[in-house]
């Protein structure tokens, strides 16, 4: 990956339009983000909204005379269904407070003068970043115990917890990446004025370059979130008992294949709500952010 | 040969580092089978979803406003909902309504995986490929006419070799995710990579040893697919642009 720093000067070929340079910047943006940028728009919503109303259409007419109304029977779910969505939400709090805090570690580590620490970090980094999240989360499940004794006291280690760091460790390659990435996207006029000024290395980085990195860095950092709270159901593969497992578990109770779209559209209802104000912000900051660069 | 497999059980009992899926010979099939399944998986869509990339944005630019609005709707559902939940939709949803006569299943699990993966990347490949093409100025496009060439020929041979230059950057990130999510056929039991795994670690009780074979398996799939995307970037960059 070439630095970025001989980009702000513009080298845009009279051939191509200023939209080629563009779509270079965002597939370099992807890059160190790892996954594309989310997009929502209220009219997702819509469609979203008009495939439940399906959904319930279908359970109504698959319904025999003796069964209750499809939106009663989900209402009656939505208790349990809304505490999976807190424990979706707790796995991708932690998961992210984990993965930012090891990966903002691992960022500066990629960004050492020390060579092998360099060459270190970056093998972690490419190493996490190129294995499969599923891959990652049943590393996690299946290799730690389940239970830890620190000085006679036994510690149960949950299935969640597990999740969530399996969850953490992309995350945190990933937050790594972003951090590299905003690093370098300073310009190395600024090392050089605050060189110039007798500013040491670690007196540059905190004072003069993660400053301006950290509006750098929100954008992707954020959308990585909303991405991640879509890949806690992926926890429900494993047997977490979060949203997922327990639509599962609600349909095989009522045992009526019709309510099987009405469901499972809820459910992404769900996660659309929350993700959607997370999308559009990210969306706006990222616009604004890009005025003044 | 038979030395190496020899030399993988003296391993497991020098160490305990039982690495069954080479001195035993089912597990070598089984693992070996996964291994190309996961790599037939991916270079299938690969292959699908570019072609669909391709051909969805040239109906995009199309004069059917019917045409167009089709694709922006597959652009914005598969975008914008997780690859497991299509997934689900195509296997449990629409293949439990395609029976065949015999009652079986009309469409295999595998077929539903690529059908299900190639649609959700080339729903990334379509707008890849659209913006691409817009970056090319008309004036390019009004030098081809003024030269003589048809509609057909400059698309074939200004345009798109043009518009693929610029998309390709784009276009390898989600490649690259795009190998990352075969693993998620795994949850309609394709006996891909994963699955495999997770049949011989219950099989072996091997678990530790699996899951770092799995993970270096991946990271090296993975790293050959970037390493070799990189280096054909940089060997049909348009000089003078690019990041």
């Amino acid at each position: 990956m070439s630095d970025s720093s001989g980009a702000s000067e513009s080298r845009v070929l009279p051939v191509l339009l200023p939209a080629a340079e563009r779509i270079a910047r965002a597939a370099f943006r992807e890059r160190t983000q790892g996954m594309p940028t989310l997009r929502l728009t209220a009219s997702h919503g819509v469609a979203l909204v008009g495939v439940f109303l399906v959904g319930c259409g279908l359970a109504r007419a698959q319904a025999q005379t003796y069964d209750p109304d499809v939106l009663a029977t989900i209402w009656k779910w939505t208790p349990l269904l809304a505490r999976g969505f807190v424990f979706n939400l707790a796995i991708s709090f932690l998961a992210m407070a984990i993965g930012t805090a090891v990966g903002f570690f691992l960022g500066f580590a990629q960004i050492s003068l020390l060579r092998p620490v360099k060459r270190g970090a970056w093998l972690t980094t490419h190493f996490f970043r190129n294995a499969p999240w599923l891959v990652l989360l049943f590393y996690c499940m299946f290799l730690l115990p389940f239970q830890v004794t620190i000085a006679g006291i036994t510690i149960p280690i949950p299935d969640w917890t597990k999740a969530t760091l399996g969850l953490a460790l992309p995350v945190m390659a990933n937050v790594s990446e972003i951090v590299r990435g905003a690093v370098q996207s300073i310009p190395t006029t600024q090392w050089e004025s605050a060189a110039s000024l007798a500013f040491n290395r670690r007196q540059t980085l905190w004072m003069i370059i993660v400053p301006q990195c950290i509006k750098r860095m929100l954008p992707p950092w954020m959308n990585l979130y909303a991405i991640l709270t879509m890949a806690t159901v992926l926890a429900s593969i494993v047997g977490v008992n979060e949203m997922m497992t327990l639509t599962q578990r609600a349909l095989s109770a009522e045992s009526r294949p019709g309510l099987l779209l009405a469901f499972y559209s809820y459910v992404l209802l769900w996660f659309f709500l929350y993700c959607y104000p997370i999308a559009r912000w990210t969306v706006r900051l990222e616009a604004r952010y890009a005025v003044n660069q | 040969m038979q030395f190496v497999w020899n030399w993988f059980r003296w391993l497991y009992e020098a160490t305990g580092i039982n690495l069954t899926i080479f001195y035993d010979a089912f597990d070598r099939g089984r693992f070996s089978s996964g291994f190309w399944m996961t790599v037939k998986l991916s270079v299938i869509c690969i292959v699908l979803s570019v072609v669909i990339g391709i051909v969805g944005a040239w109906i995009q630019r199309s004069r059917l406003r019917v045409a167009r609005t089709i694709v922006y709707w597959y652009i914005q559902a598969f975008r914008n909902t997780p690859p497991l939940v299509q997934l689900y939709f195509f296997y449990f949803g629409l293949g439990s309504l395609l029976k065949a006569v015999s009652g079986g299943p009309l469409v295999t699990n595998v077929t539903w995986a690529i059908v299900s993966l190639s649609f959700f990347a080339g729903a990334f490949n379509v707008e890849i490929f659209r913006s691409g093409i817009e970056a090319v100025p008309r004036t390019t496009i009004e030098a081809a006419e003024s030269l003589g060439f048809s509609r057909l020929q400059t698309y074939l041979r200004i345009v798109f070799p043009l518009a693929f230059r610029i998309s390709l950057p784009a276009l390898n990130n989600n490649l690259v995710n795009l190998v990352k999510t075969t693993t998620l056929a795994y949850a309609i039991a394709v006996p891909e990579m994963l699955y495999v795994s997770s049949q011989i670690w219950s099989d072996e009780l091997n678990v530790p040893v699996m899951m770092n074979v799995l993970l270096v398996c991946y990271f090296v799939l993975v790293g050959i697919l970037v390493y070799v995307m990189h280096r054909w970037e940089r060997a049909i960059r348009v000089p003078g642009f690019g990041v």
